[in-house]
């Protein structure tokens, strides 16, 4: 018997913009085909409109007219929440603090009123699964945080969403919490197969559960692709400073070499010559190696060292310091002079 | 409290613990006097006359109607507060715009003016209807003006406390429609105000005197202005046995309420922080489980 099925539904959002009463403008028309079991992550800095987004697929907002939501090809636009099957996990959690654990992962099955039997064996396969079943007769109150995100989770499975929306669910949680809770979810969400989203500010969550990640900036999409485009092939600067750090290095190319204040660096995309240019590259794709060794050096502004590697701040290379990482044992002084290697692969540039 | 019993108290905490009596004393002194008063056969030569119930039964022959309609007045009162009160302060506390603000001043505004204002007020508007003007109805309304303000107070902090958005968009998120989550979700979650605010309104309406006693009739007399008059016109022994009777009244309710606030107040202190150190390796211990 199979208590905890899910279905793949595809969403699709359709010219969804938002402005609220006031005349704010929340959300830009918006463009978004979502594939059955996907797992999305709306990642962005507050006020950007990740939530708004989630909240006009969940149907607690409406989009500005013109605005469509579909679900499976389905048009849901004019439902509300309560009509739309989803799951949704708050923030908050918005656990009911008038029942227990089994009531509160019960309460959209009575709602629907299935009978008492079922709803049962459901709740409890559901607590199972969520490893939780100890505790099922427990007050909300006397829940730890991390169990009350998984009665969250547990609460929104157990309707058989649609769709689960998930609306910055580890913000409330301290740090070595969340960190094992996002490996439970991405597991779950992986196996379960059910078409997610997700959203957060934090962008490690985002690299580490999305299928896709949907970078978002004021009201705008600013990106939208799998983890790896989104950190290695960013197509503009706002998601380029946004994600991890990022350094950058401006110079004239001449001949296929970018000319820096600190030496010269291949770069292999084709590029035409000019006078000015940009490349930006990640500290962790800098080598750091002895000075003369390459066509490319600096001196050490500074050193931190972080435990597993130094992250090194480099004068000299371009117009603004560098940010390079060193793994291994070697210390670093300051205003030493290093060389610096960097692959031509590495080197980023932003699409004009 | 540990420290304090054991370390020697110096004269200022005996100092303290005299004044704190005194004033008790000093305070609580006629009250149990007024009681005494209620059951000694006279009270000029004191309770050396002997102690008797003659009062307090002379108070329940004489006042038995006004004691019933107290009660009926309270309760009435206490089911129109909440008929209004519950779903006035749940609209207040969601919808949160300047007009929904100013209703909620104008709605607390009795409890700044004089109930003699309010009951004036009553009558310059209301006392030319006759049948209205001599039921108790007319002492009911002045009671619901004078009480609701306690309710909406009472049941909005609750509200406002748990969050009530929140967890209504979570309720119809697993399907609920509103009035199934305003059953099963706003009303029992707001509960412990619900029950305050009732307390409150019950004991201000047994209690209310101002307004009252602008509002009566000789037929539509409550408590406080059954005393008033038997203070007034009676020998002072039935005087004090009234106030007996309406300590035993209204002292339970007092007590009630204290206990209810006091349990709120714990309620809210075995709420654990959202994270807690000693609990995280609770979670995850247990590896997540297949779906089958």
């Amino acid at each position: 018997m199979t208590l905890v099925q899910t279905v793949r539904t595809p969403v699709q959002l359709q010219g969804c913009a938002k402005t609220f009463p006031d005349g704010t403008r929340a959300l830009e028309p918006l463009d978004l085909e979502i594939a059955g079991g996907e797992t999305v992550v709306f990642l962005g800095p507050s006020g950007c409109g990740k939530t708004t987004t989630l909240r006009l697929v969940a149907g607690l907002e409406a989009p500005d007219p013109g605005g469509r939501v579909l679900f499976d090809g389905q048009e849901v636009t004019p439902l509300p929440i309560e009509k739309r099957q989803v799951g949704m996990v708050f923030q908050s959690y918005a656990l009911f603090p008038n029942m227990d654990v089994a009531g509160n992962v019960g309460y959209g099955l009575r709602v629907r009123r299935l009978p008492e039997a079922e709803r049962q064996n459901r709740v409890a396969a559901v607590l199972e699964m969520m490893a939780i079943g100890d505790l099922a007769h427990r007050r909300i109150d006397q829940l730890s945080g991390g169990q009350r995100q998984r009665v969250a989770l547990a609460r929104a499975l157990a309707v058989q969403p649609r769709v689960l929306l998930l609306d910055e669910p580890l913000t409330a949680l301290d740090a070595a919490l969340r960190e094992r809770l996002r490996v439970e979810i991405d597991g779950l969400l992986r196996r379960l197969g059910v078409t997610a989203i997700y959203v957060t500010h934090d962008q490690s969550e985002a690299m580490a559960l999305g299928d896709r990640i949907v970078v978002m900036q004021q009201g705008r999409v600013a990106q939208v692709g799998p983890p790896r485009d989104i950190y290695f092939r960013p197509t503009n600067r706002f998601v380029a400073e946004f994600i991890g750090t990022m350094n950058l290095l401006r110079g004239s190319l001449r001949g296929g070499w970018l000319q820096l204040p600190g030496g010269r660096l291949q770069v292999s995309d084709g590029t035409p010559d000019a006078v000015e240019i940009d490349y930006l590259c990640r500290p962790e794709a800098v080598a750091i190696t002895s000075p003369g060794t390459t066509t490319l050096s600096g001196r050490v502004a500074s050193a931190l060292f972080l435990g597993d590697r130094t992250r090194l701040v480099v004068e000299g290379v371009g117009q603004q310091p560098l940010v390079a990482e060193a793994p291994g044992r070697r210390a670093f002084r300051q205003g030493e002079e290093v060389g610096l290697q960097l692959d031509a692969q590495d080197l980023i540039r932003l699409p004009t | 409290m540990l420290g304090g019993s054991t370390k020697r108290r110096g004269w200022g905490f005996w100092a303290q613990l005299a004044f704190t009596l005194l004033v008790c004393g000093f305070l609580i002194l006629p009250a149990l006097l007024s009681m005494l008063a209620g059951i000694t056969v006279n009270f000029f030569q004191g309770p050396s006359s002997g102690l008797t119930l003659k009062w307090v039964l002379q108070v329940f022959e004489l006042y038995s109607d006004t004691l019933l309609l107290t009660l009926g007045i309270a309760l009435a009162c206490l089911f129109v507060t909440l008929l209004i009160g519950v779903p006035a302060a749940y609209v207040l506390v969601v919808r949160q715009t300047w007009m929904t603000r100013l209703v909620e001043e104008v709605v607390t505004l009795p409890v700044a003016i004089p109930g003699l204002a309010i009951a004036l007020a009553l009558l310059l508007t209301y006392g030319g209807v006759g049948e209205f003007r001599r039921s108790w109805g007319f002492i009911l309304v002045g009671h619901v003006l004078y009480t609701l303000p306690f309710m909406l107070r009472a049941v909005m902090a609750v509200l406002a406390s748990i969050d009530v958005r929140t967890l209504e968009e979570g309720a119809a998120s697993l399907g609920a429609g509103f009035w199934t989550r305003f059953f099963t979700v706003v009303l029992p979650n707001a509960r412990s105000g619900i029950l305050a605010g009732s307390l409150m309104v019950v004991t201000l309406s047994i209690g209310e005197f101002n307004l009252t006693w602008m509002l009566h009739t000789p037929l539509t007399k409550t408590l406080p202005v059954g005393l008033a008059d038997s203070y007034a016109s009676m020998r002072l022994e039935v005087g004090s046995a009234f106030t007996l009777v309406f300590f035993v009244m209204i002292v339970p309710l007092l007590i009630a309420m204290q206990a209810m606030s006091r349990l709120e107040r714990r309620a809210r202190a075995v709420r654990p922080p959202v994270e807690r150190q000693a609990e995280r390796a609770e979670v995850g211990e247990r590896p997540l489980e297949m779906p089958r």
